[in-house]
């Protein structure tokens, strides 16, 4: 470390304020890595400028990665501490409700309980996490109002926090999954070896979507409520509860199936999970949406990613 | 070499959530004088207008100036918590900002589990996190406290656990807000040491501080900050000949500093 030229003998001064009598476990013992080059802010007006800017906060998230996995964890902990079975209850509640579920349904929608409770119960583990995390990015700058206050930190850490604790989450509901399956001797398709690709489809998705909702609801707190209702009606509209092949033959089910982003991306988690083939329609609408999401999601975050801090 | 300039700085923040914007309006600038409107028409507060300096190592700048003259905001601004609206900052150095006594921290979650996350927003392995833990509790001093919620902690408490934890990483540029001063006697006397030892350490100190005696002691340059702008920027004795009262600046002036 440069030492520092003392032209005002502040030292002295120093001194004399509090004579250091060797106090125990006062010494500093770690420095700061200095920075590899200097920081420069600016109020970047261009887009191409703000663009880079968020593309930098991605990169420094990236590199934060162990700081985002604790904080994730530790929310899951912090939400069960002091109960007996810990995160545990997610897994339970989640059982509970598609084996009470599962029953009445299958005799409403008169099926085969055999094909509807494994169906159920892929669809409300997705859905779960699909709702939560709409729910959770919406607040996920506001939620972490005083550490954007405190110091200097890349937003989009806030934004993958709340990815990873929604996925620990959904870790915690497939046990449910795996349980239904074996009960009912479901047997997953080949093509279920695409899940890999789907689940980090889901995961940038979520992450992008966010990145979007935590800006536009930092900016304009009406929105939380609105989102939670359209999320609600999407669950009733889409097939999540009831199988899109009730409306094969009818003309509404182009729109709530086709062009359904919800359902295409349940579809293609869901299709071979249960048996199915592959589904190319379902993977282009999934990809097209995602496309669309992330462009939406980056334009608005480049945009706003500065004011943030002023908004929460 | 650590270096921190700041160029032609301002920062508005905006007035979203107010439903009786007129009201408001008029309170505001029967106040203060300093509300504005953005291109867009959006009302805005203009914490800080055009504020532009530099500062080198060695360099240990005071802020003096009323409530709500800017003070915070600016050191915020300087550890790049608020971007600028327009100018820019450009900040070459590590930096600590002790800012308040929270510190960012998480109330819910132990004093230990914000120690490890603020060493892994630090970069820190495992062995330095460990050792990060062991520094922070020696002290603060909070012993079994660490294992219990933030907060479960007496305020005096979170200020010596923010304190510990903020002064455990050493920086070369070091901005301080004044509520580092504040706590009980026996931690503040262990409190000062180790903050010499990083004001000391330190290339580039910012201090911002109501008291004259301790701009006096600590800087060689004080800027006196008023409506957001920079009212005057120079030594200490000539700053606070401007700034203080007569009589209370002979009585700064007459105590003991023996350097000067």
């Amino acid at each position: 470390m440069v030492e520092a030229p003392d032209p005002f003998g502040y030292r002295d001064a120093m001194n004399m304020i509090a004579p250091g009598k060797g106090n125990a476990g006062v010494e500093i013992s770690h420095t700061a890595a200095p920075s590899k080059r200097p920081i420069v802010i600016t109020g970047a007006r261009g887009w191409q400028a703000q663009f880079a800017n968020a593309v930098e906060d991605m990169r420094e998230t990236a590199q934060l990665w162990r700081l985002a996995w604790t904080l994730s964890w530790l929310d899951i902990r912090l939400r069960y501490r002091g109960s007996l079975l810990g995160p545990f209850w997610l897994t339970l509640s989640t059982a509970v409700m598609i084996g009470a579920m599962g029953f009445l349904y299958a005799r409403l929608f008169h099926t085969d309980l055999h094909v509807y409770l494994p169906f159920l119960s892929t669809s409300l583990v997705l859905w779960s996490a699909l709702s939560g995390l709409t729910g959770d990015g919406c607040t996920c700058f506001t939620q972490s109002e005083s550490m954007l206050r405190a110091m200097r930190m890349p937003l989009c850490l806030h934004a993958a926090r709340v990815v990873i604790r929604n996925f620990l989450i959904f870790l915690h509901n497939t046990p449910v999954i795996i349980v239904v399956f074996w009960l009912m001797h479901t047997v997953p398709s080949l093509a279920a070896l695409t899940m890999v690709p789907a689940l980090m489809l889901w995961m940038a998705d979520a992450f992008f979507v966010c990145l979007l909702l935590g800006v536009i609801c930092a900016r304009f707190r009406d929105i939380p409520p609105i989102i939670g209702s359209i999320i609600q009606i999407a669950f009733y509209v889409s097939p999540v509860i009831w199988s899109p092949a009730i409306l094969a033959h009818r003309g509404i089910g182009t729109v709530l199936i086709t062009w359904n982003p919800f359902f295409a991306l349940l579809d293609i988690i869901r299709g071979p999970l249960l048996g199915g083939s592959f589904t190319p329609s379902s993977w282009g609408v999934a990809l097209g949406y995602s496309a669309i999401l992330i462009m939406v999601s980056m334009v608005i975050f480049s945009r706003a990613r500065a004011r943030v801090t002023y908004w929460v | 070499m650590a270096r921190l300039d700041i160029e032609n700085v301002s920062i508005a923040f905006p007035l979203y959530h107010g439903e009786s914007r007129s009201l408001k309006k008029t309170v505001f600038s029967a106040a203060s004088g300093r509300l504005g409107q953005d291109r867009k028409q959006r009302l805005v507060v203009e914490a800080l207008r055009n504020i532009s300096f530099s500062l080198r190592s060695g360099d240990r700048l005071g802020f003096i100036g009323s409530n709500g003259a800017g003070k915070t905001t600016l050191l915020r601004t300087m550890a790049g918590i608020y971007e600028p609206v327009c100018g820019a900052i450009t900040i070459d150095g590590a930096v600590t900002a002790l800012l308040d006594p929270g510190q960012g921290m998480n109330f819910e979650m132990t004093g230990r589990e914000n120690i490890r996350l603020r060493g892994l927003f630090n970069g820190f392995n495992e062995s330095q996190i460990k050792q990060l833990q062991a520094d922070v509790a020696a002290f603060a001093g909070l012993d079994q406290f660490l294992e219990l919620p933030v907060r479960t902690y007496s305020s005096g408490m979170v200020v010596r656990l923010g304190f510990a934890m903020a002064t455990a990483v050493k920086p070369q540029i070091l901005l301080m807000d004044e509520w580092i001063l504040a706590g009980d006697a026996a931690f503040l006397d262990k409190a000062r040491h180790r903050l010499e030892t990083m004001v000391r350490g330190a290339e580039i100190l910012v201090l911002s501080s109501h008291s004259a005696d301790i701009i006096m002691q600590w800087c060689n340059r004080v800027i006196w900050m008023d409506n957001g702008q920079i009212r005057a920027d120079g030594t200490p004795e000539e700053v606070l000949a401007a700034y203080l009262p007569p009589e209370q600046f002979a009585t700064v002036k007459g105590a003991p500093i023996p350097a000067a």
